[in-house]
């Protein structure tokens, strides 16, 4: 059968190899030498739609969709609520098959989203300028690291040890990469180095609580250093958001926005920054302007940070990012609106704080930080979390995030407005009955 | 409908976009007010209004669904729709990335069987899937070359070779690196120049990479005696694999003498271009780097699939294991093919990149005039000499309701416009183009005016670029709301 995909006959082959002058498609490829010519390859036979079709409903089902669980699992990835209007959205296929909107007059739909995503960036995190998007959380945070060293003329980075470990591991590929001494200070440090390029920290941080930054925030900035901040998009619906906390840069992992999970990707890297530094921004920036009839228009802009003017001088090598998720973005934080991400974020801080009151009264267990936390915190439990999680599998609950590494018999758990009380009472029942 | 609107022109205080659950559980103590946010500026707009407004932009947008799209080096075929359709089970989409390892052994197994393929299909002995993009498989690809010759103890060699028709990418990759680069001139036939390499070829270079085909949708014929004064010379031999579409089937980067590929699954897999992503750039290695292969890669152990690191690891690139979501759509492709298909894929692509070059050679002028691989690359210098440049030409093609070539790329091409029809589109669609590229040619000489002029018909005129540079119009403030 023909591939369906394929639409060319053996008669429009032939006409066409005519006009082209040749009598096989074999002579096209004659630049090729002989001997690398016909490789075997050896591959399972093609699948038709309908068989491929129940393949993958067969694989899928081989895995826990946690759709069918009730899930506390967090540290980076996390399960929210997504409204139908997002997935509606991005999948009207002249959003998903286009590319960069190179041609700006044919792609004014991709430019104007992006000129909203980056509006609502702003407004969520009260930064001034926010770029189209990047990869995820860690890469915006290793990009804005990378810019902060360009920006002050600087080499070395400080990161505060209560950072994502992954963030800090993707840091320090890029860091190495670069030629670039990473610094890890602990939280609480008096003195902040003299020649760090910029200070990272997460609020609130990888263990779930808030840290209290604004005076070594006061220290980085006294020492010439940016600072950065890595936020939690949907916490920014009640807590202080970055551009109230003298931060230069905020970047934020943006798959709470709308986005699915997805086993950890595609998910969106936040990226936004104060409007001074806006020319030393990494990634895609759109702006407005008015075309030959003056009306309002909007192109890629500032394209000379980009790899394809600059090349080697760019501010990054990114080009294709995330482009489709970060519309997913704009559009849920549209959909939730100002009243709808207050009350999400709300859910999530009542239910987390629910789940943890109830877990620390259970014999054996313990909340392990007292500071204010929004929806993840640790708990230390009686036996170690993998056992524990084992036992939770069983009754359909994913449990929380191993972190006996940093905390003895430590689990960071994360409950969002996607837990019901009857997800949390039950885990706390098991949990007790350890 | 009302034009030139935005979010905060539908708002009203008081709407909503979706219901949303009630608290269940007695509310706590709210924390400290300095920690508390005062005011959030987000737009309350209406579920329908919503809806309505982005249903609008999408209309102002071509995409491949629209039609035709040969955007040269970024291989917009066509994105079958039951991809989509096996992407969205939530047996697929509802994972958590660290949920245990026997929950997920089907996602386990998925991109284990796509790491084979990619193998497979390159002719090399791993792969790694965490990059999310060309250009993130680049910098893998050469944090890995770096990471040999450091593990080597070769510390002399922090130059990167790259030709003068290479993506702008692969510069700035190289500087994401903390390396130089070094440009190899092309000789005259567009191929790589060997004199150029046999004379920077040293022992301060670390690779040569090259995109294959090349970025004029050549094939250099000389590739053996490439990797072989490379490799004598202690360097790796890199490949962009932007281009793989064209060697689909036909012939293995690994059986070319390259080290590694970094992979493009959004252009050769076909998974939809997203208006600028997700992609997936995966990175396929030869034995030599497999142990630095960016981490985590999966393996299989008796019917078990679980995560490994590579023991020298460059480390970790990315939140978690790469674009997922993606890889689901790039392996339902892939499976839809058997080697007969995959080399259908290459002829198609090439024979449709030779049947445009051939019907517009006599109109437009074409600087390599010999058998080209997907792509074909004129230069609209003819027409520049008539006053009519080749932006003026990518725009006229939008009033013919398609979407322009890549253009003035790559540099070393005046006025370049690089066209990659793809194996998706048929004789049909290509003589529509053709033709239209034959008409405005013609006016290009009888009527520059209207070509200098254009576009006409699209849902805005040509854009004021510059007014955009100088007077930074970024984002709307919801004060400005009520303007």
């Amino acid at each position: 059968m023909p591939l369906p995909y394929l639409p060319h006959t053996e008669a429009d082959r032939s006409a066409m190899l005519r006009e082209i002058g040749v009598s096989s498609i074999e002579e096209l490829f004659h630049d090729i030498p002989e001997r690398f010519r016909n490789a075997e390859f050896s591959l399972p036979p093609p699948l038709s739609e309908l068989e491929l079709k129940k393949e993958l409903r067969q694989l899928a089902a081989s895995n826990s969709n946690l759709d069918d669980y009730a899930c506390f699992l967090g540290a980076g990835s996390y399960r929210h609520f997504i409204p139908s209007t997002v997935e509606h959205i991005i999948g009207r296929s002249e959003f998903s098959t286009a590319y960069t909107p190179y041609q700006a007059e044919v792609s004014q739909g991709t430019l104007q989203s992006v000129y909203e995503y980056q509006s609502l960036i702003c407004q969520l995190t009260g930064m001034e300028v926010s770029n189209a998007g990047m990869y995820d959380g860690s890469t915006s945070a290793a990009e804005a690291a990378m810019m902060a060293c360009s920006v002050t003329n600087r080499s070395k980075v400080a990161v505060l040890a209560t950072v994502n470990p992954t963030y800090r591991d993707v840091l320090d590929t890029y860091c190495r990469g670069k030629n670039l001494p990473l610094v890890t200070l602990e939280s609480g440090s008096e003195s902040f180095p003299s020649d760090c390029a910029c200070l990272i920290f997460q609020q609130p941080n990888f263990l779930g609580y808030f840290e209290q930054i604004e005076a070594y925030v006061q220290k980085a900035h006294d020492a010439g250093a940016l600072v950065i901040a890595i936020v939690e998009p949907i916490s920014l619906g009640m807590f202080r958001p970055p551009g109230d906390y003298e931060v230069d840069i905020a970047v934020a992992e943006g798959q709470p926005l709308g986005i699915p999970m997805s086993f950890g990707g595609p998910h969106l890297g936040i990226f936004a920054c104060r409007k001074e530094y806006v020319r030393r921004m990494p990634g895609r920036i759109v702006g407005r302007t008015v075309d030959a009839d003056g009306n309002p228009g909007y192109v890629m802009t500032m394209v000379t940070r980009e790899q394809y003017i600059r090349r080697g001088r760019a501010t990054s090598n990114i080009c294709t990012s995330e482009a489709l998720m970060a519309l997913a973005a704009a559009v849920y934080l549209a959909t939730l609106g100002k009243r709808g991400l207050k009350h999400v974020a709300e859910l999530c801080y009542h239910k987390a704080h629910y789940a943890a009151q109830a877990i620390d009264k259970l014999k054996g267990y313990s909340l392990v930080f007292p500071q204010p936390f929004f929806k993840e915190f640790v708990i230390r439990c009686p036996v170690p979390p993998p056992q524990i999680n084992q036992v939770l599998l069983k009754r359909k609950i994913i449990g929380g995030l191993d972190i006996s590494h940093l905390i003895d018999n430590g689990m960071l758990l994360c409950v969002t407005e996607a837990n019901t009380k009857r997800d949390i009472d039950i885990l706390v029942e098991t949990l007790g009955s350890l | 409908m009302k034009r030139h609107y935005l979010l905060p022109d539908i708002s009203q205080a008081g709407r909503i976009g979706c219901s949303l659950p009630h608290l269940d559980v007695p509310s706590s103590e709210l924390p400290p007010e300095e920690l508390l946010r005062q005011e959030l500026g987000l737009p309350e707009v209406s579920e329908v209004d919503l809806v309505r407004y982005f249903t609008a932009l999408s209309k102002l947008n071509y995409g491949v669904d629209t039609g035709f799209y040969p955007l040269g080096s970024c291989t917009m075929k066509y994105n079958p729709k039951w991809h989509e359709d096996v992407a969205k089970l939530p047996g697929l989409t509802a994972l958590h990335p660290y949920q245990p390892e026997e929950s997920v052994q089907g996602a386990l197994q998925l991109m284990y069987r796509l790491q084979e393929y990619l193998a497979e299909i390159t002719g090399m002995n791993a792969t790694s899937l965490v990059p999310v993009a060309g250009a993130h498989g680049e910098l893998a690809g050469l944090l890995m070359v770096k990471a040999y010759h450091q593990a080597r103890g070769d510390k002399a060699r922090k130059k990167i070779l790259l030709t003068d028709s290479s993506h702008g990418t692969n510069p700035a990759s190289v500087a994401m690196c903390g390396l130089e680069t070094g440009v190899v001139a092309s000789d005259a036939r567009g191929d790589l120049g060997l004199e150029s390499l046999e004379s920077m070829m040293n022992e301060e270079v670390a690779a040569l990479t090259l995109t294959m085909p090349s970025t004029l949708g050549l094939f250099d014929p000389k590739i053996a005696e490439i990797s072989q004064l490379v490799h004598e010379r202690g360097g790796l031999l890199g490949g962009d694999g932007a281009n793989l579409n064209a060697l689909l089937g036909q012939t293995k980067f690994g059986e070319l003498g390259f080290d590694y590929v970094q992979l493009n699954l959004h252009k050769t897999f076909s998974t939809p271009h997203g208006g600028g992503g997700p992609g997936s750039g995966p990175v396929c290695v030869k034995e030599n780097l497999i142990d630095f292969l960016p981490t985590p890669l999966v393996t299989e152990d008796n019917g078990r699939y679980s995560f490994m690191s590579p023991p020298k690891s460059i480390g970790k690139m990315a939140d978690f294991y790469g674009n997922f979501g993606v890889m689901v759509k790039a392996y339902a492709y892939l499976r839809s093919l058997g080697p007969e298909e995959l080399k259908r894929i290459s002829e198609d692509a090439v024979l449709n990149a030779n049947y445009v070059k051939e019907k517009l050679k006599p109109h437009y002028f074409l600087p390599y005039d010999r058998t080209c691989m997907h792509e074909v690359v004129f230069s609209g210098k003819k027409q520049k000499a008539k006053g009519v440049a080749t932006v003026d030409i990518a725009k006229r093609l939008l009033d013919y309701g398609l979407h322009p070539p890549t253009v003035y790329f790559p540099l070393i091409v005046s006025e370049a416009l690089m066209t990659e029809p793809t194996e998706t589109e048929s004789k049909e669609t290509l003589d529509n183009y053709i033709a239209a590229m034959i008409e405005i040619a013609r006016e290009a000489a009888e009527n520059p005016e209207v070509l200098r002029n254009a576009p006409h018909n699209t849902p805005v005129r040509r854009l004021d670029e510059a007014r955009a540079f100088r007077q930074l119009d970024l984002r709307w403030e919801i004060d400005h709301q009520k303007k």
